[in-house]
């Protein structure tokens, strides 16, 4: 039998929702889940914050969301841009479903110090 | 020229069959599954069943002259064999839409499933799919909130929703529930959920609950960082208790509540979901009692009618059952009834059971919940049949965990995460599921305990009411 390790005073129990419960994804991997995104024909989306604002359904757009854009590279060049810029924030990838009006996924790539 | 009163009694046929009537886009439409009695013709049989569920009875009266009949009444205009099965055949009936009030399935249904059922002419009677015209959809208010804001609410995407059925469903205090609850959502639950047997019994008064199970989704949304909720059960003896219940779930801060729609009807249905647009709140429909109505393949209700019937009276996710668990369900008839919950446009589709184009305008959609005897080693066909908008419900599969509630819904959620980024990925889940599941358990003592657990559980029992096919 085993406790289950988690608790309000310690951080690492924070979760970042989808794939948050697996171990971090390999750079293939993410290559792999972006090209999904693309597939299914959504806009790739940049959003990073402050670790203590995460629980906001808003966090800072990087730059407009990446209309059209279906190059794996540069939509990992983006997240590598905006994580540069904001090296102590999350940054997270949507896929904008248009047609939906609503996010098809949305994956949290960088943590910064969880709160 | 004016119709002349002639007292006695004719036969249905020579009012009700019309095989050369072409329905209009605003007609609601059924299609009957009638097993008549000895003897009697087909037509007959059908146009007494139009008659019957519109504006006939059995002998002509004087007051049928007041009004336009023909205007009124219900058409049989066509009759099918039904494949495989000798005993009985389908009618397809057409209704004006003048017959019928405006955002009321409870008049609808009082028509289309009333007194007909009981016809001494049939020997059983199974109304198997209505097309609702869209005129008459964009009557009806429809589901509270809609998957898309469900979504947005929750800060949920690109994942099926992972709940819990709390257990033993009756007969823990307040205080226990809470705890139950809570050691779920700790471990990476989004939803846990109230037995549709727990209304307000004495071992449990509701509010009480309301208030543990709200602590509960407060400590743990502020451990885990993710938002939660309970399905509340506000199913209650009267619409005013009910509402009651609704209100105070509401002020306590819960997200999301729960109604039985069968066994609490279909007016209290339609007013708490109409209730639950206005205050923002989501609603997650419980089915009891559907398996009387739709389990039989040659008298009741189909369940994909019962299916378009909580669309309209409104509701943001419906049990539909899990194909792979352990309760009954035809794997495509259940991928025709989620289709019929979520989608927009559904074509007719025979080999799904589905009779008619139902076209849901802009009405939202509803979240299928599979719940019932399923487990992790279930995970990935769940997945593959259900895809991200549906809510896997997992109550024993959690709470028998070995290590508990925790670990139990962590190793669901490792599970469900892993078999997402499998399918994203390109992988066949329902072949590949054993090696997805053995690899993500690798870096989940979770959900290695979990798959030892469950790995000899299989519910394989042929199914009672399959789609009708020649093979049979």
């Amino acid at each position: 039998m085993q406790d289950y390790q988690s608790s309000l005073g310690n951080a690492e129990s924070r979760k970042f929702e989808t794939f948050s419960y697996l171990p971090t994804l390999t750079a293939e991997q993410m290559r792999v889940q972006i090209q999904y995104i693309v597939d299914k024909g959504w806009n790739p989306s940049v959003e990073h914050t402050e670790p203590q604002h995460a629980a906001g359904s808003y966090w800072y757009m990087w730059k407009l969301p990446m209309f059209g854009e279906t190059d794996v590279d540069a939509i990992l060049q983006e997240i590598e841009n905006c994580h540069a810029a904001h090296p102590d924030n999350h940054v997270r990838l949507l896929g904008l479903d248009n047609f939906a009006q609503c996010a098809g996924t949305s994956m949290v790539i960088y943590r910064g110090q969880t709160v | 020229m004016a119709k002349v009163y002639d007292a006695g009694v004719k036969d249905y046929r020579d009012t009700y069959w019309m095989p050369d009537y072409t329905p209009l886009e605003t007609d609601i439409l059924a299609c009957f599954k009638v097993t008549p009695q000895e003897g009697v013709p087909r037509e007959e049989i059908a146009a007494a069943v139009a008659a019957e569920s519109s504006t006939g009875t059995w002998t002509t009266v004087w007051t049928d002259l007041l009004t336009d009949l023909d205007h009124y009444k219900g058409r049989a205009y066509a009759i099918e064999d039904v494949p495989g099965d000798d005993t009985c055949f389908y009618a397809f009936v057409a209704y004006p839409i003048d017959l019928f009030e405006e955002g009321s399935v409870v008049n609808v249904m009082t028509s289309l499933v009333g007194n007909v059922f009981g016809f001494k002419a049939l020997r059983a009677l199974r109304l198997e799919d209505i097309r609702f015209p869209i005129a008459y959809v964009m009557t009806c208010n429809g589901p509270p909130q809609g998957i898309q804001m469900e979504r947005d609410i929750l800060n949920k995407y690109g994942r099926p929703l992972l709940g819990c059925t709390i257990k033993p469903k009756l007969g823990l205090s307040a205080k226990n529930y809470g705890r139950a609850c809570y050691e779920g959502l700790r471990g990476g639950l989004d939803f846990t959920k109230d037995d549709e047997n727990i209304n307000s019994q004495p071992f449990m008064r509701w509010r009480a609950r309301f208030d543990f199970v709200q602590e509960a989704i407060v400590k743990a949304e502020a451990e885990t960082g993710e938002r939660k909720g309970h399905y509340l059960n506000v199913t209650a003896p009267t619409a005013d208790e009910m509402m009651k219940r609704a209100e105070y779930a509401k002020e306590i801060g819960s997200p999301i509540i729960m109604h039985d729609y069968i066994t609490g009807g279909w007016s209290a249905n339609t007013q708490l979901a109409q209730w639950c647009q206005d205050n923002g709140m989501l609603l997650h429909i419980h089915r009891a009692m559907h398996a009387v109505l739709d389990r039989n393949p040659h008298h009741g209700i189909h369940f994909r009618v019962l299916t378009k019937i909580l669309r309209l009276s409104g509701g943001d996710h419906l049990h539909s059952g899990t194909v792979v668990g352990k309760l009954e369900g035809d794997r495509e008839a259940t991928l025709g009834w989620i289709d019929i919950m979520r989608d927009s446009f559904i074509k007719e589709d025979r080999s799904r059971g589905i009779f008619f184009d139902q076209d849901w305008g802009s009405m939202p959609g509803v979240i299928p919940v599979a719940s019932g005897g399923i487990h992790v080693w279930h995970m990935p066909a769940l997945v593959n049949i259900f895809g991200d908008d549906s809510c896997l419900q997992f109550g024993g599969g959690t709470l028998g965990h070995p290590w508990g509630n925790a670990a139990g819904a962590a190793a669901n959620r490792v599970a469900v995460e892993a078999c997402v980024e499998a399918r994203n990925s390109g992988r066949e889940l329902e072949k590949e599921g054993k090696d997805i599941l053995t690899s993500a358990a690798k870096h989940s003592p979770e959900l290695a305990i979990a798959m030892e657990t469950w790995k000899e559980i299989k519910f394989e029992f042929d199914t009672v009411d399959k789609i009708d096919a020649a093979h049979k």
